[in-house]
């Protein structure tokens, strides 16, 4: 259903640089959240909440192992497309 | 009996069968307005129990009013006029018939006092909603409708057989607490559990829901699983395995989720993972687990349709919604990427969204009870379920390469259904105290404190950066046109295979008898042949001479013996 209308318009994600301006804006912005750590009074549950900048590192840590491990998941559950349908 | 007695899902039962007598624009509104009737008869319920009628010894229950009741009741009206809205271009029958009845059927569910009119209800809901799966007409929708169907009746008789058991041991038939104490009660859990997708139980959903229709996918996401979780905090909160079980279903579907192409199957994992949530406070049981759970539900079954609604409308204008297919939509499709952004910010637990505020109750209760692991699944899984559904769903589907393909934007109908959704996430987000007073429990809880905001922010931020670094230096894996292995391959390709594989071992077998008779029957043919033959030694013309000797031998022999 592709339409013939390119209507010519410009959108600013596609400018070279764009997708670079996000990705500092979203390194600034951790940074920051992660300095806010010392400026609050925290009322943690366990010890470990207590740790400076614990729930950044937990974030990316645990990101990237999700993202990696199913990864490798791939190797034993991936199959083609049409696998059920033979 | 007046009407304040009736069940107001009955509204719906009864007013979908005369949809198909009206059409156009009549019908549209017929449609919109019986789930604001319905609506406005559970606003008229007082806390109580009406409409009951006595069968033999027991009493069956119809309306059961309480405060779990009436927050289900309230979700599931709100679901199904959003999703009658959605629907509303739609001008197929049957799936507007179904759908209507399958709300409320659920609605029904919800109300009822006994385990008896809860089966019938329960099975209702198979009944009516596998219609939405079976209304794409083809061969696979068939099949995998099949399926469906009968995880789902299953479900309901292991459901019937449970209560049979207590009414035996009990001789009551109310549903109440039930636990898992008796052997009824273990199978009313494994019934609630199929529903709910337990861990090895699940896979009916991410099997079935994906290859419903575009409006019928909406529907099935609001009904089913949230009635198994109100069923499981009605029957079994406090049940500690709960607990681990919902852990461990917030935690494995978020795998799956990150590898899958087709984006509502990602979605049904997501669901998967957000039903965890739930039953961990159910498990838990404290005031503030049980308030987290249903608050969770409420706030669960608005941002999960706003999130199907979007990629619904990206299948219905580009039909596909496979994320290797699409990217850049949000140059054609700017109201729906919004709205799926709102959807994904809810899901994701954002300051001022919905999740934020009901999701955190759940995770404190865990860690007000001292379950630190079962704490540290939640945090992960949060993280987790803000990568596939608020990272995942979005980019790939709007952003990410452009895929080149332009569409029109979404039927009106459709933007208007997914803006009130979103307004709603957002209202429930900013201002939650509407919804915390009509939780189960009194509540005595802050969402909004720097603690929360700031680490809640922190944890989305970091799981976002990962995203991005992972994207930027070509680690993150690519969509991939493909099937992913889950627990439906037991039946989908283990035991046909197995079973098959025996039929044509039993086949062989018997073809193998049948060769070693005949090769038996040619032995002894042959042998009878070689020794009575024409040429056998037993058919042979023999010589005088020899007769005559062998007469000697035998008379020889007899005179031995006679002297003898």
């Amino acid at each position: 259903m592709a339409d013939h209308k390119e209507d010519g318009k410009k959108y600013w994600l596609d400018k070279p640089g764009s997708v670079d301006k996000v990705w500092r804006a979203l390194l600034l912005l951790c940074f920051l959240l992660t300095a806010a750590d010392l400026f609050y009074e925290k009322h943690p549950h366990f010890e470990i909440e207590k740790w400076f900048g614990f729930y950044s590192a937990f974030g990316f840590v645990f990101s990237v192992g999700l993202v990696l491990g199913a990864k490798e998941l791939r190797r034993i559950l991936m199959r083609k497309e049409d696998y059920y349908d033979d | 009996m007046t009407i304040e007695q009736f069940s107001p899902g009955l509204i719906l039962i009864v007013g979908a069968a005369f949809v198909p007598l009206l059409s156009g624009y009549l019908r549209s509104a017929y449609m919109l307005l019986l789930p604001v009737l319905c609506g406005w008869q559970m606003l008229q319920l007082t806390p109580g129990e009406y409409g009951t009628v006595e069968v033999f010894d027991y009493t069956l229950i119809m309306l059961r009013v309480d405060k779990l009741s009436l927050i289900f009741g309230y979700i599931f009206t709100i679901a199904s006029f959003l999703s009658v809205l959605y629907a509303l271009h739609m001008k197929d029958t049957v799936q507007q018939v179904a759908g209507m009845a399958y709300a409320g059927a659920a609605i029904c569910a919800a109300f009822t006092g006994d385990l008896i009119s809860l089966f019938v209800f329960w099975e209702l809901t198979a009944i009516t909603s596998v219609f939405l799966i079976w209304a794409v007409r083809t061969e696979r929708a068939f099949r995998t409708g099949m399926r469906y169907l009968v995880i789902q009746v299953g479900s309901g008789v292991l459901l019937l057989s449970g209560a049979l058991l207590i009414v035996g041991e009990t001789g009551s038939i109310t549903f109440g607490h039930i636990g898992i104490d008796s052997l009824g009660g273990k199978l009313i859990l494994l019934s609630f559990g199929i529903k709910a997708a337990f861990p090895l139980l699940h896979n009916w959903l991410q099997d079935a829901y994906p290859e419903a229709t575009v409006t019928g996918t909406v529907f099935l996401s609001s009904f089913t699983t949230k009635l198994a979780i109100y069923a499981l905090a009605r029957g079994f909160p406090g049940t500690e395995m709960l607990i681990w079980v919902g852990a461990t279903m917030t935690a494995f579907p978020i795998f799956f989720a990150v590898i899958e192409n087709d984006l509502r199957r990602v979605l049904a994992y997501s669901l998967n993972n957000q039903l965890g949530f739930m039953v961990v406070g159910i498990g838990i049981g404290t005031e503030l687990a049980l308030n987290g759970a249903a608050s969770h539900a409420f706030a669960h079954i608005l941002y999960k349709s706003l999130l199907f609604m979007s990629m619904g409308a990206v299948l219905f204008r580009t039909g596909t919604v496979n994320g290797s297919e699409l990217g850049g939509l949000y140059k054609s499709m700017p109201w729906s990427t919004g709205f799926c952004i709102i959807g994904a910010a809810s899901i994701s637990g954002f300051p001022l969204f919905s999740g934020f505020v009901t999701k955190s109750m759940i995770l404190t209760a865990a860690a007000d009870e001292g379950h630190w692991i079962t704490w540290t699944v939640l945090l992960f899984a949060s993280a987790g379920v803000f990568h596939h559904s608020g990272i995942k769903i979005p980019y790939f589907a709007f952003f990410a390469h452009d895929s080149g393909k332009r569409v029109k934007e979404a039927p009106i109908n459709m933007l208007v259904a997914m803006g009130l959704t979103s307004f709603l996430c957002i209202f429930i987000g900013v201002n939650p105290a509407p919804l915390y007073a009509i939780l189960p429990y009194p509540v005595d809880y802050v969402p909004y404190t720097t603690a929360h905001v700031i680490t809640m922010l922190q944890l989305l931020a970091f799981a976002a950066l990962a995203f991005a670094v992972l994207n930027r230096y070509g680690f993150y894996p690519p969509e991939l046109r493909s099937t992913n292995l889950d627990t439906d391959w037991i039946y989908r390709r283990l035991i046909p295979r197995t079973v098959s594989a025996f039929l044509r071992s039993l086949v062989e077998a018997r073809n193998e008898l049948r060769r070693w008779r005949a090769a038996l029957l040619m032995y002894i043919l042959d042998r009878v042949f070689h020794y009575h033959g024409p040429r056998g030694v037993l058919a042979r013309t023999w010589a005088i001479s020899g007769a005559a000797l062998w007469v000697m031998v035998l008379l020889g022999g007899y005179l031995l013996v006679y002297y003898l």
